[in-house]
């Protein structure tokens, strides 16, 4: 464990997956952190169990990241608890997918208000605080579909592409307060949402196999540490050379 | 905490505040534009959240585009606040 960071980080979706990667990531790089949940309330204590063994600090939020009042909430239980937030990793995502005559609307909605609106309000509700306290680190997941194409995944690619264009454009506007914001973009990566997915994508990997949560964790642990203090509206690909 | 606004108390915030963004606290009077004092869009959001963290008033979009001076500043939070 590193030594206890004052304030505090949030990660949305850290039940499971590469968000609790990096949610334990961070706790080890001494941060409390706040585990963001929707459905898995057993998942979440879990990790928030795993941190607190291993001498951390952290608390379980659950709640549907779309609803602009449960964010200010956890917000607020998290300011409360351990001080301002001055780490937000926005990983909560989900995928429904089918070619685009496909897509119905409310898979649409569902896709770009999970993957990219909540990733906004989320945004909107962090900045003022770092700001104020003249240093913060935001940390948008993308994906390698935000990039490059893959067929199926239309409303995926769009909620990603639209958080990297954010990403860049808030990082331009915070730069000179010390705030720095930033997107990874994995590629395949061995995780529940990813588990029926088939060969080909990973035929097209250079590196020939998937990545684990934690190789995307440890490029995030690198965004949010002092370490990248001069990094601001970039985009890591994590992707074994998938975009390469 | 919400502290009191009185008007002396939220001008002298709103100055120390103002000040502390870059220009001399001489040169934060009431008739100084924010032009004047090279604050600007992102000075006014921080500036925001620190009105609402100490009096409680939310200053949002519209409301900040049409302050020119800092007098505009201060009279409009002691409105909102009283």
């Amino acid at each position: 464990m590193a030594e206890q960071r004052d304030g505090c980080a949030f990660v949305s979706g850290a039940s499971r997956g590469i968000g609790a990667a990096i949610a334990r990531g961070l706790a080890a790089d001494g941060w409390a952190v706040g585990i963001g949940y929707n459905s898995s309330a057993d998942a979440a204590t879990a990790v928030v169990g795993q941190i607190e063994a291993a001498g951390g600090h952290a608390l379980a939020l659950g709640g549907d990241m779309i609803d602009r009042e449960r964010i200010d909430a956890h917000f607020s239980a998290l300011e409360e608890r351990f001080g301002p937030v001055l780490v937000l990793v926005n990983n909560a995502g989900v995928r429904a997918d089918g070619l685009a005559p496909q897509i119905r609307d409310r898979d649409w909605d569902l896709v770009l208000d999970t993957n990219l609106t909540a990733a906004f309000r989320a945004t909107r509700r962090a900045i003022p605080t770092m700001l104020r306290a003249r240093q913060g680190r935001i940390v948008n997941i993308a994906s390698v579909v935000g990039l490059r194409a893959n067929p199926g995944q239309s409303n995926y690619a769009a909620s990603k592409a639209g958080l990297i264009a954010m990403t860049k454009t808030v990082a331009a506007e915070v730069a000179r307060r010390g705030v720095t914001v930033n997107a990874v973009a994995p590629g395949l990566i061995n995780t529940d949402m990813t588990a029926d997915l088939d060969g080909a994508l990973l035929a097209a990997v250079p590196a020939r196999r998937a990545g684990t949560p934690e190789e995307v964790a440890s490029c995030v642990r690198f965004l949010v540490s002092d370490a990248a203090s001069y990094v601001t509206g970039a985009v890591l690909s994590v992707d074994g050379g998938l975009s390469a | 905490m919400a502290a009191t606004a009185t008007p002396e108390a939220v001008e002298a915030r709103i100055v120390e505040a103002l000040a502390s963004f870059g220009p001399d606290i001489e040169q934060v009077t009431r008739e100084a534009t924010f032009e004047e004092l090279d604050i600007d869009s992102l000075d006014l959001v921080e500036l925001a959240q620190i009105v609402e963290d100490d009096y409680g008033v939310e200053l949002k979009g519209d409301d900040m585009k049409n302050l020119k001076t800092v007098g505009d500043a201060i009279e409009l939070v002691v409105a909102r606040a009283s």
